[in-house]
C-alpha cells in the first residue's frame, strides 16, 4: 500500500519502467461492487438534486405550460418573467413591491448582526481561553446548556425585555435577539479556537508589556481569520434562514425575507402562480446557497465545530 | 474580604477585570435571558395570563387543560411519530451515505456537496419546494398518473393520515446531509489499522462495520442523536411553510401550538404550560446525556 503511494508519487521518475509494474494491480472501473457503490451514489445524489432542479426548472416556464405539462419536464418555452416578479411586484396581501423589500431588510438585519455577534463572541472567548477568572466556567456552562432550550420557551421574557428597553418591533430589538441566541454556538467556536493556539505566544506578549486588548487585536485577531471567516459563514446563513425571531421580533414593514417568502408563497388570496413562488423560493435560498458552494469545506468546518463539541 | 488583602494587592473583583468586562455579555446573556428567562415562563405557566402576564396562580389548571386540549394530543402524537421516524432515518441514511463515501471514492468533495446543500437552505425554502414536489395537482402524484397508473394516490399534504410523513419527507432531505457529515468525520477517526485487522481475519465488510466500527462510533452517535432531537422539538418553521399545521390541525407540532396560542389566542398561560412541556423534552434528551458527557469526564 505504502510503496503504490511512493511510486506513484513520481509519475515521471524513468527508472520506474525498467524496473517493471509495480505495486498492486488497478482495479478494474466496472467492477460489480464500483457498480452497487456508485450506483447507490448517484441514486442519492438524483434524490437531493430533483428539488433543486424541480426549482429552476418550474421557475422558468409561463403558467400555462405548467398547467399543462409536468413539474420535472424542462421548459419549452424560457420566461425570466416569473423572476422579475417574484423580485418588484409579488403581493404579500400588505402590499406588492415584491421579495426586494424582504431582501434589503434582511440585509440590514443581518449584516449588523453578524458583526455584533462575532465581535461580542470572540472577545468573549478569548477571555474565557485566556483570561479565565472565578466563575467564568460557571457562565459558560449555563450559556452552552441554554442552547438547547426552545426558543419559544424564551421569547416572551424577550419580548418583555425589548419592550422595556423600548426596541421591541424594531431592527436593533432583533440585532440584539440575533447576538443572544449566536453567543453560545459562536462563543465556543472562538474559545475553542483560542486554546488550541500555542500559550507561548500568549505569555511573550504578555511579557512585552502587552494588556488584554493589545494581545487580542495584534495577536489574536491576525492569526485567527480562518476561524473569524467559519463564525461568519455560521452567522450569515443561519441568520438568513431565520424565521421564528423574524416573525416575532418585526413589524410588517421590517420583515425579513424568509417571512416575506411565506406570506407571498402562503397567502390565500388570488390565482397561485406557481413559477412565481419558485422564482421567489429560488431567490430566498440563493445567498446560504452561494456562501455554502464558494465557502466549501469552511462550512463543513464551522457545522462540525458547532456540532461535534456542542 | 477586601480588608485581609495586604497593601499594594489590588482588589479580587478588580483582578482581570478587562477579562470581565468582555464577559458582560455572556453573564448577561446566561443569566437574564437563558436562565432567568426560563424561570419566568415556567413561573408564569402556573398564573391564568391571557393577553397580559400577570401572577394571578392557579396552580396546574393550565396543564389540565393543556392535556386535556385535543389540539395537543395531535401534536404530541405528530412530534412523537416524526421525531421517532426522523431520528431512525437520518441516522442510518446518513451513516449509509458516510460509508459509501468513505470507500476511497472519486468525486467525494462532489458527492458530499450534493448530499450536504440542502442543510444551508431554511426550512421555509425546504417547506415551500417540497409543498410544490407533493402538490397532487402537478407535482409527484400527476406525474406518475400521467404516466398510466391513474389510480395512484400520493397526497400527504391534503391527507390527515399522513401528513406528518409529507413533513418528514422534507425534513431528511434538509437534514441527513448534516448527519452524514458528521458520521464521516467519525469513520475518519477510526484508526486504519482496525480495518486492516478485520481484513486479515477475513471478516466481512458489513460486519465490521456492523460490530466493530458502529460499536467504536458511539460518542459520535450520541452527539448527534442529541442533536438531532434537540432540533426535532424545536420544528416550527418547516411545518408553517410546508402545510400551515393542516389540513386542519393535523400536522400541528408543540412548538407551533406555542406560538399560536401566545401571539394569536392571548391565552398566554397556555401558551407557557405548552412551551414548559416543551423544555421537559428537551430536559428529558439533554439530562442525561449532559450527565454522561461531563459526569464521565470528571471520573475518567
Amino acid at each position: 500500500m505504502d510503496k503504490t503511494v511512493a511510486v506513484s508519487a513520481f509519475p515521471a521518475a524513468g527508472s520506474r519502467l525498467e524496473a517493471g509494474p509495480q505495486g498492486r494491480r488497478p482495479r478494474r472501473a466496472l467492477s460489480p461492487r464500483n457498480i452497487i457503490l456508485y450506483g447507490a451514489l448517484i441514486v442519492a445524489a438524483l434524490y437531493y438534486l430533483l428539488p433543486l432542479y424541480v426549482m429552476v426548472v418550474t421557475s422558468l416556464k409561463g403558467m400555462p405550460e405548467i398547467r399543462l405539462g409536468n413539474i420535472f419536464s424542462p421548459p419549452v418555452e424560457i420566461t425570466f418573467e416569473p423572476w422579475v416578479k417574484a423580485w418588484s411586484s409579488a403581493c404579500t396581501g400588505l402590499n406588492c413591491d415584491g421579495l426586494s423589500r424582504g431582501f434589503w431588510n434582511s440585509v440590514r438585519i443581518m449584516v449588523p448582526s453578524v458583526i455584533v455577534s462575532i465581535a461580542i463572541a470572540s472577545v468573549n472567548g478569548y477571555a474565557l481561553a485566556n483570561w479565565r477568572f472565578k466563575g467564568a466556567e460557571l457562565f459558560f456552562t449555563i450559556l452552552i446548556v441554554g442552547a438547547f432550550i426552545p426558543y419559544q420557551v424564551m421569547i416572551y421574557p424577550i419580548v418583555i425585555v425589548l419592550r422595556e428597553i423600548g426596541i421591541y418591533g424594531t431592527l436593533y430589538g432583533l440585532i440584539l435577539v440575533h447576538s443572544i441566541f449566536g453567543m453560545p454556538i459562536l462563543t465556543l467556536l472562538f474559545r475553542n479556537y483560542f486554546v488550541s493556539l500555542p500559550e507561548e505566544l500568549f505569555k511573550a506578549a504578555r511579557i512585552d508589556g502587552a494588556g488584554f486588548w493589545q494581545v487580542y487585536f495584534r495577536i489574536m485577531l491576525p492569526m485567527s481569520l480562518p476561524i473569524f471567516v467559519v463564525a461568519m459563514i455560521l452567522q450569515v446563513t443561519g441568520i438568513w434562514n431565520d424565521f421564528l425571531f423574524g416573525v416575532v421580533f418585526t413589524r410588517p414593514n421590517t420583515y425579513p425575507m424568509t417571512v416575506q417568502l411565506n406570506n407571498i408563497v402562503n397567502s390565500v388570496q388570488g390565482v397561485k402562480e406557481y413559477n412565481v413562488n419558485m422564482a421567489a423560493t429560488l431567490l430566498t435560498g440563493a445567498v446560504p446557497l452561494i456562501v455554502y458552494f464558494v465557502s466549501g469545506r469552511l462550512f463543513v468546518r464551522g457545522i462540525a465545530a458547532g456540532a461535534v463539541k456542542g | 474580604m477586601a480588608a485581609h488583602t495586604q497593601p499594594g494587592r489590588p482588589n479580587q473583583l478588580l483582578r482581570n477585570l478587562n477579562s470581565k468586562i468582555a464577559s458582560i455579555p455572556m453573564m448577561l446573556t446566561a443569566v437574564v435571558i437563558f436562565l432567568g428567562g426560563t424561570i419566568w415562563t415556567v413561573v408564569y405557566s402556573f398564573t391564568n395570563s391571557r393577553l397580559l402576564p400577570r401572577l394571578n396562580f392557579v396552580g396546574l389548571e393550565q396543564y389540565e387543560r393543556l392535556w386535556a386540549a385535543p389540539r395537543w394530543h395531535v401534536s404530541i402524537q405528530n412530534l412523537a411519530t416524526y421525531g421517532s421516524l426522523s431520528l431512525i432515518f437520518s441516522l442510518t441514511i446518513g451513516f449509509i451515505l458516510a460509508a459509501l463515501l468513505d470507500q476511497k471514492i472519486r468525486f467525494e468533495n462532489t458527492f458530499r456537496t450534493i448530499f450536504l446543500y440542502p442543510f444551508a437552505l431554511s426550512f421555509i425554502v425546504t417547506g415551500l419546494v417540497w409543498q410544490w414536489i407533493l402538490n397532487p395537482e402537478f407535482g409527484i402524484q400527476s406525474v406518475v398518473r400521467s404516466l398510466g397508473w391513474t389510480s395512484f394516490a400520493f397526497d400527504p399534504l391534503y391527507n390527515a393520515d399522513i401528513v406528518i410523513y409529507g413533513i418528514l419527507l422534507a425534513a431528511l432531505w434538509q437534514g441527513t446531509g448534516l448527519v452524514m457529515c458528521l458520521m464521516l468525520a467519525g469513520l475518519r477517526g477510526i484508526d486504519e489499522d482496525i480495518w486492516k485487522a478485520a481484513r486479515v481475519d477475513g471478516i466481512p465488510m458489513w460486519r465490521t462495520y456492523l460490530f466493530i466500527v458502529i460499536p467504536m462510533m458511539r460518542p459520535v452517535f450520541i452527539t448527534t442523536l442529541v442533536i438531532i432531537a434537540s432540533g426535532i422539538v424545536r420544528v416550527y418553521d418547516l411545518v408553517v411553510a410546508q402545510t400551515s399545521g393542516g389540513p386542519g390541525i393535523a400536522s400541528d407540532v408543540p412548538a407551533k401550538y406555542v406560538y399560536d396560542y401566545m401571539f394569536f389566542a392571548q391565552n398566554l398561560g397556555q401558551g407557557f404550560a405548552a412551551s414548559t412541556m416543551m423544555l421537559l423534552m428537551v430536559a428529558i434528551i439533554i439530562v442525561p446525556w449532559a450527565y454522561l458527557e461531563f459526569g464521565g469526564r470528571k471520573r475518567g
